[in-house]
């Protein structure tokens, strides 16, 4: 098989190009902990409202200016809503479903995650910048979809 | 070695109808035509649900209670990705094999016309219920969301069909290599078989989801299902259809542009290799679409990674070829400069000029699908509007405009009839407003993706967020573009209709390209599937038999149905 | 099967102005290269920023 020699340079650069892709990419991910989040935790979503998680949570402070809510993922809502945190915050997300997949998105943020029945999902993000920041769900959940966010106001 | 230069084995006891264009018989003209006739429908239906869907976005119409904004965008989905890209891919690779291989085999014929009846009845079924709001599910249907039953009886009768219509295909092409031993099969051949390939795996996994999993749920018959084991399901499928219908389109590039340009096919034994790349290589990548799910490692989530930029290779390939065919037929011409080349191009011939405009738009649409399976890059763009942007350059622009210039010569080869001049100006005005129209909405779809929002989502301005109120000025720019595709919809109609029925009678051919250089010929064990499918199926266990396993065993708790509406 | 050595002979012989002459599609396929770096490290800056 002849292959021409401008085509096996524009092959190598071209390979090259996706190797410094997925290298920077990798090393984001197996050192630097930025990977897409993975939770691997099952729940049942038929006990997702009543769980020990999801029931009643609130905001909860863990450390200096980290905190951790647990919010329910469902048609059309999140519940908790809006939030309300200090600037500098890092906020780790603990998500569920009780009914359909739903995506939990904030606006200016990486936060993009999937929540789907019978897994728990987990994001965490640093809110540096003070503003609003509009929650949304981005996976099609049913009829009222469009009206499923809420906000997040960092003072 | 030689493919299409040796006359056309004819199959015992059919009578050739000399009327017929050469090199395929009545029976394969009607098999096709029927194909091609529901690929049409499904255009001008998908089209309509389309606009309203761009109108509804933008605030400029809003929809009677009696239809969702979701049942819409259900029907917009399936009529485009799924019914069109079939019916019209199967219609054109089955004329197509018919052409190099001298003829479809009459069991060829029994198992197309049954696979098409099968496909055909599916389709009226889900659009039945698609539009009755009873099926409010959207393409993708990701369980637990729940359609009417028989919506899922609709797509499994298309999914069994298009299996019928895979075997078809192998009969004939396996058939050839009997009669021709020690010879390679024609590189067109060698395509479609490679793209009924990947739809039998597609078939497969979209087949264990919907009849054993989704059907069983529908009907009550078993309470819960897995939304996760649901979803790694479909997008083995998904993640493959989208490669069958890229090698669909790329077999018009290789094989039939340079034909058209005057040129040769720049290297029959590269084009094979891009080919079995793809097949090997195509779906273990199907978590790309599963980057931000729960309950999948990130390691696996890396591999699946991997193996899609794996498939970019193959890209890489095709680009070099395509851009090389081009400028030795310059050269062939005189050209000595440098890029002076691409002037000498048959730019008013509309079957060249929409496949170069596809292939042009490839480069964007390629880019933006490097971006898309970067690992965690895609937290910046999954679900958002972005996608359908991307999807729209892909499927939208290069598919679909590489369809359109096929039909261009397809049509006319069907139905005895010549592509006039005024038809062909005709063409080239709608490849114009189709890509224009395509660059407006999408250019607009990517950047409002960027900006948050969010795709598959009615009009909605999140109660006066301020982050909504930017998106509104590219949500019109987006329903723009969508007036303006369907003018080209209208457009296309037209010439369709012309080239079918109404131009006047001529001899138009298929154009298939010769070889460069005999030594481009690639080595006859690449005929040899049984390799080839023996490594896709062992790329895709590596890729998909940890998960499923994990899944099928981890007492997964399951989801009861819900319906939509 | 594929004559081997009489393909390698075709390849050396093969007269210098044909390997040039595919220069316009190596240019080509670089500007496409340039466009995959500068879209791609777009996106990544905006990840960056968004962390």
């Amino acid at each position: 098989m002849h292959i021409h020699r401008y085509e096996k340079l524009w092959l190598i650069i071209g390979s090259f190009i996706l190797f410094i892709f997925l290298g920077i990419v990798a090393i984001q991910t197996f050192f630097l902990d930025m990977g897409p989040p993975s939770h691997a935790e099952i729940i049942d979503p038929q006990t997702v409202r009543e769980s020990e998680i999801f029931a009643d949570a609130e905001l909860t402070e863990v450390g200096d200016n980290e905190y951790e809510i647990a919010i329910i993922a469902e048609m059309f809502a999140f519940q908790p809503g809006d939030l309300e945190i200090p600037a500098g915050a890092t906020v780790h997300f603990t998500l569920a479903s009780p009914d359909v997949t739903h995506g939990f998105k904030i606006t200016d943020t990486n936060v993009n995650v999937m929540v789907v029945p019978g897994h728990i999902s987990k994001i965490s993000h640093t809110f540096d910048e003070p503003g609003e920041y509009l929650i949304l769900c981005n996976e099609y959940c049913g009829l009222g979809h469009e009206f499923m966010a809420s906000t997040i106001i960092v003072k | 070695m030689a493919h299409i230069n040796e006359a056309p084995i004819r199959h015992k006891g059919i009578a050739v109808n000399e009327a017929a264009a050469a090199g395929i018989t009545t029976r394969d003209i009607r098999l096709s035509a029927a194909n091609l006739s529901i690929a049409f429908i499904a255009l001008v239906v998908g089209g309509v649900a389309g606009l309203l869907q761009g109108l509804v976005r933008s605030g400029f119409l809003e929809l009677p209670s009696w239809i969702s904004y979701y049942a819409l965008l259900t029907a917009h989905g399936v009529m485009f990705v799924l019914v069109l890209t079939s019916f019209f891919s199967i219609g054109y690779l089955y004329a197509g094999t018919s052409r190099v291989l001298g003829g479809l085999a009459p069991k060829t014929l029994a198992f197309g016309w049954t696979g098409f009846a099968l496909m055909t009845v599916g389709t009226v079924m889900a659009a039945f219920f698609i539009l009755t709001g009873n099926a409010n599910v959207l393409y993708t249907f990701y369980t637990p969301m729940q359609a009417h039953p028989w919506f899922y009886i609709g797509l499994a009768l298309i999914v069994v069909g298009i299996l019928l219509n895979c075997v078809g295909m192998f009969i004939t092409y396996q058939s050839w290599r009997k009669r021709n031993p020690g010879k390679l099969t024609p590189l067109f051949a060698f395509f479609a078989n490679a793209v009924f390939v990947l739809w039998v795996f597609a078939s497969l996994f979209i087949a264990v989801f919907v009849v054993g999993m989704v059907i069983p749920w529908a009907f009550g018959w078993v309470e819960t299902i897995d939304p996760m084991m649901g979803r790694t399901l479909f997008w083995a499928f998904g993640h493959t259809l989208v490669n069958i219908w890229m090698l669909t389109a790329i077999s018009a590039w290789y094989v039939s542009m340079p034909k058209l340009i005057g040129g040769k096919v720049f290297s029959d034994s590269l084009a094979r290799v891009a080919v079995v790349i793809l097949v090997v290589a195509n779906v273990p990548g199907g978590f790309h679409h599963q980057i931000l799910d729960p309950g999948l490692s990130v390691n696996l989530k890396f591999l699946h990674v991997i193996q899609t930029f794996m498939i970019i290779f193959p890209s890489l390939m095709t680009a070099f070829a395509m851009i090389a065919t081009m400028e030795r037929a310059g050269r062939a011409k005189g050209v000595t400069s440098l890029l002076g080349w691409w002037k000498t191009l048959p730019w008013s011939d509309a079957r060249f000029f929409a496949l170069i405009v596809a292939m042009l738009a490839f480069i964007p649409a390629g880019l933006g699908g490097i971006i898309n399976a970067s690992n965690q890059i895609n937290q910046v763009v999954h679900n958002s509007i972005w996608v359908t942007g991307h999807l729209h350059l892909t499927v939208g622009t290069t598919v679909m405009l590489t369809f359109f210039g096929i039909s261009y010569w397809l049509i006319p080869y069907l139905s005895g009839r010549k592509m006039t001049r005024t038809i062909n100006r005709l063409a080239i005005a709608q490849t114009i407003i189709w890509a224009g129209g395509m660059l407006l909405m999408s250019g607009a779809m990517h950047i409002n993706g960027l900006l948050g929002s969010p795709r598959r989502t009615a009009n909605t301005t999140y109660n006066g967020s301020s982050a909504a109120s930017d998106w509104a000025m590219y949500e019109m720019l987006m329903a723009m573009g969508g007036v303006i595709l369907v003018i080209a919809i209208v457009l296309l109609v037209y010439i369709w209709a012309q080239l079918a029925f109404i131009a006047p009678k001529g001899e138009g051919d298929f154009p298939i390209g010769e070889d460069y250089s005999p030594s481009d010929a690639s080595p006859l064990f690449m005929d040899r599937w049984s390799i080839w499918v023996g490594l896709a199926t062992i790329s895709i266990a590596i890729a998909y038999v940890i998960p499923l396993i994990n899944f099928a065993s981890g007492d997964m708790p399951g989801s009861p149905p819900f319906l939509m509406p | 099967m594929k004559d081997a050595p009489a393909a390698n002979k075709k390849g050396k012989s093969r007269p210098d102005s044909q390997e040039s002459s595919l220069k316009g599609t190596f240019v080509s396929v670089l500007i496409i290269g340039v466009f995959m770096l500068v879209s791609w490290f777009s996106i990544f800056l905006l990840f960056l920023e968004r962390n």
